[in-house]
């Protein structure tokens, strides 16, 4: 049974015929919020992706902080988006259901330099709108974080800086836009480009897309698509992260984000608590040539693990449930790029390294606003679908398994499939009759939560692959005993 | 609809329907008029010996020789026939007193207030990350427990070659799974010297399955997106590294307890077995709460952490008949190249510990070893034992050798000399 229908989500075949207002390129979260945006005027959009699934590149693997912006460059494009980003993504996680915690976070300073820096932070955090840090002492540093290494001088506290789900938040901006409307085109890697005066015809590894105007969101392959419409702007670098997730048991020694004072080098290693009750510690700054490369090094894993043994010890003696790295689209411009080439009908949205999970809503007001400056009329549709809500994946909310009444309303809550995460086989059931649907385990797992805990699939990982050749269909459907008091 | 919790109260609640938990279970029910009531997340009661599927299981609990399956199958019916009730798909999820557990099951959420309760949530394999083996995030990279579930109980498809990481018991019983499922052992590595498994399985094991096994080797990186197509390994000692072609990787041992409830409980663990410290009655640290089986010795065979379950009974009887325990304890302490001892406290007037052994885990390969008792600065007991002290399996220890120790005497550290 599909419960939304016929839905817009396409994975093969041609769309040809149709001539779309707008195409988007990369359906991560900055492209999925302008889809979304673009959705809500009178215009036929599509979404492309080159992965089989929505938030498959940077957006699924970074550090999924939702930043006020503080440390920005203050008077930059990125300084603005990130504040508005902010405001605008906290407002529809509430509404959606996105798991945020506001935790706050604190910077340590290690040496007299860092703290020396600490003055001219809070300043650059003014200057940026954001009024609320606070230099603190030693002795405060260690009230608020008591597992905390040896050596710390002092900090700064930024109490609004918070942890988010950026799985569901992709998720979310996406789902909501093809309720819109949106055609969701996946497994479509744009090969070349050809302008037809009133349209382009984008030809993909999945058949030829043809569309008024085309917005570039493309990521780590934003430049190759530049340079396809003509252009020799700038140059993604993929910056690999690694990052350690360490087990649940492990919550307890952390419950702010604990951030390194930044230098010319990046903003370091941090360590924060995950929406999901684990422990991150990372990510490394590696930049390399190819933009593929995902795996963890020896020599990365190493420098978290000395870095971690100096920033929290106690953390170290906890089991490590996950390793990952992410690419972030660093690039040789030192700010947002985002430009509208009118005659080309083509915006380019580049260079949204890693706070684009903060600014993506924002990115996408901002896209619309320069395609109708651009001569794209923005007529606002009438009426437009409630935003989805989405399956709470965060600990800070009640989640299926613990939660009575929708068990007695239907068992497959009650029935635990992943062990460690708790994830029912409801749930699971769910997402596959969700507007989205997962097109293999990876996209499960982000959707759900299966399979990512301690054990890795010791226990479930069978049984999970089942329900992924089943659509979930299979757990639900099983007989269960009359339940039976015991006396 | 409601949205009531079901309350239970039954006098022991059992966590985990394994051996240790299912044999306790048996021994419990005939003598509580109150009920002793088995929980298990699994949709079948058993444990691992469930995915098992090759004979070798039974020996000294029930003097028999048979299969895993057969063996996890006879250990529920006679649990049942004791007069025990196990409830499977039940999850639990916390604590809600001392001795009160949550769970979630498809029926709903039930509250649990027992009297005592017994921990034997067993053990696990540590997956990949947790070893912190770099490279990509391959498809094909199994634990053993993973890689049984797979083949013997959902009939699926592994790979065409396999490296197996590690050459101990649990290796050969995925050796064995994999050759069933059509794939073939291309090698094995061990960090250790020499293949840890007992010479019984291995030389044999090797001929039957032309299996190389790789001693002072370790895996350094996993090669393929998306699906495995090969390992790095390293020669320890040389520092050589080379690039070994497979499409499956069956990550074995390293074993790590399932100490969640424990530690969401705030008993203390032995920082050695990462399980509950216990006394040698089985108590934890928490009055009322006792842990068996796997959790307390990561991990010996089977057999073994059923007779947990046995020696279990006779605590809980006299923990729910308000029987005090004994004033004094004496601390255990494993040394070098000792990992582990358990249990780890010895009381005056205790049950000698389970069959009359320590159980003990070496780092190190020692052929007759001789072990050490000191208190005080003192050694008070020497023994030669005509068996090995092996890595990658238990070495058991009679507790004959603790009778010169004094229990007022403070701390023993056993080690070898």
């Amino acid at each position: 049974m599909n419960t939304t229908g016929e839905t817009a989500v396409s994975t093969t075949g041609e769309t040809m015929g149709t001539t779309f207002d707008v195409a988007v390129i990369g359906a991560g979260i900055v492209g999925s919020a302008i889809a979304r945006k673009l959705a809500g005027y009178e215009l036929s959009v599509a979404l492309l992706d080159a992965r089989g699934d929505v938030g498959d590149g940077t957006s699924k693997a970074n550090t999924a902080i939702l930043h006020t912006g503080f440390d920005a460059k203050p008077g930059t494009l990125e300084s603005r988006l990130v504040r508005e980003g902010y405001r605008l993504l906290s407002e529809y996680a509430e509404r959606t259901g996105i798991p945020v915690e506001h935790t706050g976070a604190l910077l340590v300073a290690w040496t007299e330099e860092e703290l020396d820096a600490l003055p001219a932070l809070k300043e650059k955090a003014e200057r940026n709108g954001y009024d609320r840090t606070r230099i603190v002492g030693r002795d405060e540093v260690y009230r608020q974080v008591p597992h905390l290494g040896e050596g710390a001088l002092g900090g700064l506290t930024v109490p609004d800086e918070s942890i988010i789900c950026t799985w569901t938040t992709n998720l979310a901006l996406a789902t909501e836009a093809v309720l819109r409307g949106v055609t969701l085109l996946l497994n479509r890697r744009v090969q070349s480009v050809e302008d037809r005066g009133d349209r382009t015809v984008l030809r993909t590894s999945g058949g030829e897309v043809n569309a008024r105007w085309v917005v570039n969101a493309a990521g780590l392959g934003a430049d190759v698509i530049d340079r396809l419409f003509g252009h020799d702007r700038f140059t993604v670098t993929p910056r690999r992260g690694e990052l350690l997730v360490y087990d649940k048991l492990a919550r307890p020694l952390v419950d702010k984000i604990i951030l390194p004072v930044p230098t010319s080098q990046g903003k370091g290693v941090l360590i924060s608590p995950t929406v999901y009750g684990n422990v991150l510690l990372g990510p490394t700054a590696e930049d390399l040539t190819d933009r593929t490369d995902t795996g963890t090094s020896e020599k990365g894993l190493e420098f978290l693990l000395d870095k971690g043994e100096k920033l929290m010890p106690d953390l170290l003696r906890e089991e490590v449930t996950a390793t990952y790295a992410g690419l972030r689209a660093a690039s040789d411009h030192p700010d947002y790029l985002i430009e509208a080439d009118a005659g080309r009908r083509y915006v380019l949205v580049g260079g949204i390294r890693s706070t684009g999970l903060t600014s993506g809503i924002a990115v996408g007001e901002h896209v619309a606003e320069l395609i109708g400056e651009a001569g794209l009329a923005l007529t606002p549709r009438e009426e437009l679908p409630e935003p989805p809500h989405m399956p709470n994946l965060g600990e800070a909310g009640l989640r299926p398994y613990q939660d009575a009444a929708r068990i007695a309303g239907d068992p497959a809550y009650g029935r635990v499939v992943c062990f460690c995460e708790r994830v029912t086989a409801g749930e699971i059931r769910d997402t596959f009759r969700s507007p989205i649907p997962p097109s293999g385990l990876e996209g499960l797992r982000r959707r759900t939560r299966a399979m990512n805990g301690r054990c890795q699939g010791f226990f479930c990982g069978a049984e999970v692959g089942k329900l992924m050749d089943t659509k979930g269909e299979s757990a639900c459907e099983q007989r269960h005993p009359s339940p039976e008091a015991q006396r | 609809m409601t949205t009531d919790i079901t309350t239970l109260t039954p006098d022991v609640v059992i966590v985990g329907a394994g051996p240790s938990g299912l044999s306790a279970a048996r021994a419990l029910a005939p003598r509580l008029g109150g009920g002793v009531l088995v929980l298990d997340r699994e949709s079948t009661a058993g444990g691992i010996p469930r995915h098992s599927d090759h004979p070798g299981y039974g020996i000294r609990d029930m003097r028999r020789f048979m299969s895993g399956p057969a063996y996890a199958r006879r250990l529920v019916a006679q649990a049942e026939a004791a007069g025990a009730t196990i409830r499977t798909n039940a999850t639990v999820t916390g604590w809600a007193g001392d001795h009160t557990i949550e769970a979630t099951t498809p029926e709903g959420r039930i509250r649990v207030e027992a009297r005592a309760v017994v921990l034997a949530t067993g053990a696990r394999e540590r997956p990949r990350p947790a070893r912190l083996i770099p490279g990509d995030r391959s498809r094909g990279v199994y634990t053993t427990g993973h890689l049984q579930n797979l083949v013997h109980l959902r009939h699926g498809k592994v790979g065409r070659r396999a490296v197996i990481v590690g050459a101990e018991l649990v290796s050969w019983s995925a050796a064995l799974t994999l050759r069933e499922a059509g794939c073939r052992t291309v090698l094995m590595t061990t960090e250790y010297p020499r293949p840890d498994s007992y010479s019984l399985f291995s030389v044999p094991g090797r001929i039957l399955f032309r299996t190389r096994v790789a001693t002072r080797t370790r895996v350094t990186r996993i090669i393929g997106r998306p699906e495995l197509e090969a390992v790095e390994v390293e020669n320890i000692d040389t520092g050589e590294r080379r690039v070994v072609e497979c499409d499956t990787l069956v990550l074995t041992g390293d074993w790590i307890p399932d100490h969640e409830l424990a530690r969401a409980a705030g008993i203390t663990l032995d920082p050695g077995t990462k399980g509950p410290l216990v006394d040698s009655a089985l108590r934890t640290d928490r009055p009322g709460v006792f842990a068996v089986g796997n959790m307390l010795h990561p991990v010996d065979t089977a057999d073994i952490a059923a007779i947990d379950g046995a020696h279990v009974a006779r605590s809980v009887i006299a923990w729910l008949n308000g029987e005090s325990v004994p004033a004094g304890q004496v601390r255990l302490v494993a040394d070098a190249p000792f990992r582990w001892v358990s249990p780890e406290i010895l009381r005056p007037g205790d049950p000698v510990p389970s069959r009359r052994r320590l159980l003990l885990w070496s780092d190190r390969y020692i052929p007759f070893p001789q072990v050490v008792l000191r208190q005080g600065g003192k050694v008070v007991a020497r023994r030669r034992l005509w068996w090995p002290a092996a890595p990658g399996r238990v070495f058991r220890v009679p507790t004959g050798i603790l009778s010169t120790v004094d229990p007022k005497g403070g701390t023993v550290h056993i080690g070898s000399r």
